[in-house]
């Protein structure tokens, strides 16, 4: 009997899925410890899980730590191991989307230029406006340079008709290119004083994560993440072309330019407070797809887990290979994603 | 499926970048159940007419009437639940499987979060899949598909639509023979209203009950194949010397086409 078989498949399909997430989570907690746990001072998984045990419910667990392991677990790498599963996440729902609606398997948010918009509004405020509104500086202007860059690598695929995936891409590298060379204007000319922090920062940096700062990146990501997830269905049909989805019932060009500003949104406060972390909203949606498969309801939420992941460790090698030293994170994430891109490029020929 | 009628009141259309028209303004009524079939050479404007027929171009002047009601009065979404489209698109290679792209053609029917799949909508799929036997590839990735598959997952994603009207851009292209008779076949048993671009005039008159006759934008006649693609006229719009020809076995004729008389 069909029924039976394609039911017995749905099944099937959910508790795949189920096991997917399932073991993602536990994937995700386990990094999550271990990246609290090593570092230049080595903390217990058992002090790690106390400390947050006892914040979260005071004298639940005896004590059995200094207060300078405390600090450590709770002020610096609780906020920082956060920080990096929200950007993870973050950057590789961005670069799903984007796929989608530019039907590009190399559309990422790094690559189209966004991230550097994302960075040249964040230099602005840090080394020449001023916070003039507060923390919110930082992240507001980010987020308009991320728009503002989205909206010229737009404008130029459509002047120069590089509207395919290929040359998508090259017109995103050349803006990106055009405004990276604008932001180390920005910086040149700022306070010498202040300029090692920002090109340390512009590198990657989750080193400067604080608890106080983790609700805007936490607030978009849960906004624009439920956002996406409720168009997953017109995400799926924009990957098979614009006129079917218009005939679905689609309004292609509003929702693409939703989807960019949404994207704008998350990339430009994820670089607010991390700087720049290239390639994986590139990476992480192909892998998910290759175990979930290709419907944007699983890909988002999948993309979301594998990315908070995926950072999580890129940021547990870029704190102990060179350690006592930080090295930036987004070189680890410009490494594994400049060869991934490579193979990319290979497959996609064969 | 009930199918609708389609009243075409001079639509015309000019893009915007040379400003020579592309389509001259045009009308024609389609009744309710019958099989359009519109015909002309390269650049006669053809796909321009489906754009505006799908509501993805909107026409500069007239109008488009399917059962009276003019599609761009209406919303996006309730024209997608009467008219569907079967294009040229060729999707990008996203992991989608075929069960899941034939699901998409219930998007303008639902609602909530992330357009999740109730009981009827399950049964409309399962009978698309059905009726254009693709049961058993339900959970291969479109790319593992040979073409005439693909347009076949194609039509079963219209018909998941439950359209009233279905549009066809050019569905035998790319197809060897027999995957074009079967797609020729479903065209003639759907019981819908339906308009479908075509290249092979002798296929269009054996498959279309009206034809429409494109030429440089312009209609040169609608109404049945034998009134509309007369020697005369088909030679005129293509360029050629046609000549109706009666095959004996099968009792039918045949336009067949020469660059001179001789």
């Amino acid at each position: 009997m069909p029924e039976t078989n394609s039911n017995l498949a749905t099944s099937g399909a959910i508790r795949a899925q189920s096991l997917f997430v399932l073991a993602g989570s536990l994937a995700l907690l386990v990094s999550l410890s271990i990246a609290i746990s090593v570092g230049a001072v080595q903390v217990p998984l058992g002090t790690v899980w106390g400390v947050f045990l006892n914040k979260v419910s005071p004298g639940i667990v005896e004590t059995n730590w200094s207060q300078g392991r405390e600090a450590i677990v709770w002020e610096i790498r609780f906020p920082r191991t956060l920080l990096a599963m929200m950007v993870g996440a973050g950057l590789a729902m961005v670069g799903a989307s984007l796929q989608a609606v530019t039907r590009n398997p190399l559309a990422d948010p790094h690559l189209l230029g966004i991230s550097s918009g994302g960075a040249f509004g964040a230099i602005l405020a840090l080394l020449h406006t001023g916070l003039f509104l507060g923390l919110l500086t930082v992240p507001l202007l980010a987020f308009f340079g991320a728009l503002l860059a989205t909206a010229i690598v737009l404008g130029v695929s459509r002047f120069a008709d590089a509207t395919s995936a290929d040359r998508l891409v090259l017109a995103g590298v050349a803006v990106s290119f055009i405004i990276m060379a604008a932001a180390n204007v920005l910086i040149f000319l700022g306070d010498p004083r202040a300029t090692h922090t920002v090109v340390f920062w512009m590198l990657g940096g989750l080193g400067l994560a604080q608890w106080g700062q983790l609700a805007y990146p936490l607030v978009i990501l849960f906004a624009c993440g439920i956002w996406l997830l409720r168009h997953a269905g017109a995400l799926n049909a924009m990957t098979i072309g614009d006129e079917t989805a218009s005939t679905l019932g689609i309004p292609v060009a509003r929702f693409r330019l939703l989807v960019f500003v949404v994207g704008a949104l998350i990339t430009g406060v994820m670089v607010a407070f991390s700087g720049i972390i290239g390639f994986v909203g590139l990476m992480v949606p192909h892998v998910v797809r290759f175990i979930v498969g290709g419907d944007y309801r699983r890909v988002l939420p999948g993309s979301a887990l594998l990315g908070a992941i995926f950072l999580l460790w890129a940021d547990i090698v870029a704190r102990t290979i060179m350690a006592p030293e930080d090295m930036p994170i987004g070189i680890v994430t410009g490494l594994v994603g400049g060869v991934f891109f490579i193979w990319l490029l290979g497959r996609r020929r064969g | 499926m009930n199918p609708a009628s389609l009243e075409v009141r001079d639509v015309g259309w000019t893009p915007a970048r040379t400003g020579a028209p592309v389509l001259y303004p045009t009308s024609f009524k389609l009744e309710t159940g019958r099989v359009l079939g519109i015909v002309g050479p390269n650049g006669a404007g053809k796909t321009t007419l489906l754009r505006m027929l799908y509501r993805y171009y909107r026409p500069e002047t007239g109008t488009v009437l399917i059962n009276g009601e003019d599609i761009w009065a209406l919303p996006a979404r309730t024209v997608a639940q009467r008219i569907a489209a079967v294009l040229q698109e060729q999707p990008s290679d996203f992991a989608l499987t075929v069960g899941e792209i034939v699901a998409l053609g219930r998007t303008p029917h639902r609602h909530g979060f992330g357009g999740n799949q109730g009981a009827n909508d399950t049964r409309v799929i399962e009978n698309a899949l059905r009726r254009l036997n693709l049961h058993g590839l339900a959970h291969r990735h479109l790319s593992t598909l040979s073409g005439g598959e693909r347009q076949r997952v194609m039509v079963a994603r219209a018909l998941a639509q439950e359209p009233h009207l279905l549009i066809l851009d050019e569905p035998t292209n790319h197809l060897d023979i027999r995957h074009q008779l079967e797609v020729l076949e479903l065209i003639r048993t759907l019981p819908l209203t339906i308009v479908t671009s075509l290249h092979d005039l002798n296929l269009a008159s054996g498959v279309c009950d009206d034809v429409l006759l494109l030429k440089g934008g312009r209609s040169l006649g609608f109404g049945t194949p034998n009134k509309v693609l007369s020697e005369e006229t088909v030679s005129d719009a293509f360029h050629v010397v046609a000549r109706q020809e009666h095959l004996s076995p099968s009792n039918t004729n045949h336009l067949t086409f020469h660059l001179r008389n001789h």
